[in-house]
């Protein structure tokens, strides 16, 4: 049924009063839940800001949240106006509800808004993946992204307040991770503690199937593969505390109890805990083969034959 | 119209004959689950360490080892046994001690070593003074790559224990084929003592030399499976 003159321009009128009253809403309700986003919750978002790359994740949810707010609200505030607008009153009778029009310069709105979110956002994130060096994550044995510090296989000594990076080669292998460090000897552990203020370079390997280094609070995650080398490379910031580390890669019947616990710890204390572990160790670093990016699998099935010193794929590397 | 249902002179409804078939079919798939989740859920029979008949607050957990089990449903696969409280072997890989307490453990071991995947793990971590005693002579670390080598280890990793066994020349005459084996064949005697910690508490403990011969990377079969290679160490009140 056709709309009288009257009518038409009764609704248009309706329609701009209502519409303005729901952008001044959606915008008060974005301004404060934005601001609550940005400064109360954001900084206790996870992954912390332990180390440069944490803070680097933290920096993005945050912006990832606070653009979904006004997306969420348009929804939410619309979705409201319309339960009260349009419901069925008491006594009213059962009938169609109004014809609704199209609104081009609205629509046009949303089209735009929507191209621009979702590009800015695609660009917004390669720029952080670049800008932040991989932002924590394995990048394969040639990372392209990575810190200059470390684009070359970093040599010589760890030193607290150095440039030179402290070398942790995680060892992935059902079901347990273990730490070794090729700068203390090529002393290995079962626990991951690493100093403030230091940078930081992860080679992650394998020794049978592919698991997953996930460092949790560090905001590191990189992929363990047999005879890879997979490095991510990160900064300690001046925050200590425990970090939590698991698979996450499923890897067999006891993936999900492969976890465990390590610590950032002032450099300084660190650097006793190593020379400490470096001698309390260093009868089995002895029965170790030398440090190497990755060792081989002997394929013979059952048994070790890991580690062969031979190993022409060893990739041996001297501190 | 339909003559109705009859059975032994009782008439039968419709509904009477569809709750039939739904209550049967119920108890039917009901039946089916309760198999199947059984069967899932099936683990070997739990062991509890003795008391110590010469020391306090410690008890005693005597284990073996082989490269067979010879029983069960994978006779061929590697496993351990642990002797019961009436002096009886039972097949499985799930110890039962007391919170609070020194856990005095003897293993007998029967099967051949090789190297480690891993040489850490020839380190002994978490027993009483860091050593364990292989026949009789305190080691805390193994060079798997030499003589027999480890055959298996005791590795619980939120327990912080790690005890590698040391194995025995595969090539013995009176090498064990298959268990429960006795003193009489080939073996190796290693003791440990480990506290149980301070609360109750269910700890995984598994072998780290891929032991499971034919599988992929040796990482499969008795590897995978509770009551082989794998099992937990029950801390209770």
């Amino acid at each position: 049924m056709a709309l009288t003159q009257q009518e038409l321009e009764e609704r248009k009128a309706f329609a701009r009063t209502k519409g303005w009253q729901i952008f001044a809403v959606w915008l008060v309700l974005t301004a404060i839940v934005d601001y609550l986003v940005w400064f109360v919750w954001g900084p206790h978002m996870p992954p912390g800001t332990m180390t440069t790359s944490a803070a680097a994740q933290q920096f993005d949810f945050k912006v990832l949240a606070a653009l979904v707010v006004p997306v969420l609200f348009m929804v939410w505030v619309y979705g409201g106006f319309a339960l009260v607008n349009f419901r069925a009153r008491k006594g009213e009778e059962d009938e169609d509800g109004i014809v609704l029009f199209g609104n081009r310069k609205v629509q046009g709105i949303w089209y735009v808004a929507s191209t621009v979110l979702v590009l800015g956002l695609a660009v917004f994130g390669t720029y952080e993946l670049i800008g932040n060096h991989d932002i924590g994550s394995g990048s394969g044995p040639s990372p392209i992204w990575n810190y200059s510090w470390a684009k070359a296989t970093p040599q010589g000594p760890y030193a607290p307040g150095g440039t030179t990076p402290l070398v942790v080669q995680v060892i992935a292998q059902q079901w347990r991770f273990t730490y070794r460090y090729p700068q203390f000897g090529g002393m290995e552990t079962t626990e991951l503690y690493l100093p403030t203020n230091s940078r930081i370079v992860f080679d992650v390997t394998s020794l049978d199937v592919i698991h997953d280094f996930w460092a949790y609070q560090l905001g590191v995650k990189a992929d363990a593969n047999p005879d890879v080398n997979n490095i991510a490379t990160t900064e300690t910031t001046s925050q200590t505390g425990r970090i939590t580390v698991r698979c996450d890669e499923l890897c067999g019947i006891w993936h999900g109890a492969m976890y465990n616990y390590g610590e950032v710890i002032p450099a300084s204390q660190f650097e006793t805990w190593a020379q400490t572990m470096e001698a309390a160790n260093a009868q089995v670093t002895k029965l170790l083969p030398p440090f190497a990016l990755t060792y081989t699998p002997s394929y013979s099935g059952a048994g070790g034959g890991y580690y062969p010193s031979y190993d022409p794929n060893g990739h041996a590397v001297s501190y | 119209m339909r003559k109705p249902y009859v059975v032994r002179g009782l008439e039968l409804s419709k509904g009477a004959r569809a709750g039939i078939v739904l209550v049967s079919a119920a108890v039917a798939i009901g039946l089916i689950l309760f198999g199947i989740f059984g069967y899932l859920r099936t683990y070997p029979p739990t062991v509890a360490a003795t008391p110590s008949p010469t020391q306090p607050n410690t008890v005693d957990l005597t284990l073996q080892v082989e490269g067979a089990v010879g029983t069960g449903p994978h006779p061929q696969w590697v496993g351990w046994y642990a002797k019961d409280a009436a002096g009886k072997w039972v097949r499985t890989t799930i110890w039962q001690v007391p919170e609070k307490t020194y856990v005095h453990v003897t293993v007998y071991e029967y099967d051949s070593g090789g190297p480690l995947r891993n040489p850490y793990w020839g380190k002994v971590l978490g027993t009483q003074g860091g050593v364990i005693y292989l026949n009789g002579k305190p080691v805390s670390v193994l060079d798997a790559a030499s003589g027999n080598g480890v055959a298996h280890t005791i590795d619980a990793p939120t327990l912080g224990l790690n005890v590698p066994v040391w194995g025995v020349n595969g090539n013995a005459k009176n090498f064990c084929q298959q268990g429960p084996c006795n003193p009489s064949e080939a073996h190796n005697v290693i003791t440990f003592t480990f506290y149980s910690g301070n609360h109750p508490h269910e700890y995984r403990w598994q072998c780290f030399i891929p032991c499971g011969v034919g599988y992929l990377m040796g990482n499969g079969g008795p590897m995978q499976e509770t009551g082989y290679m794998g099992g937990f160490i029950k801390v209770v009140a």
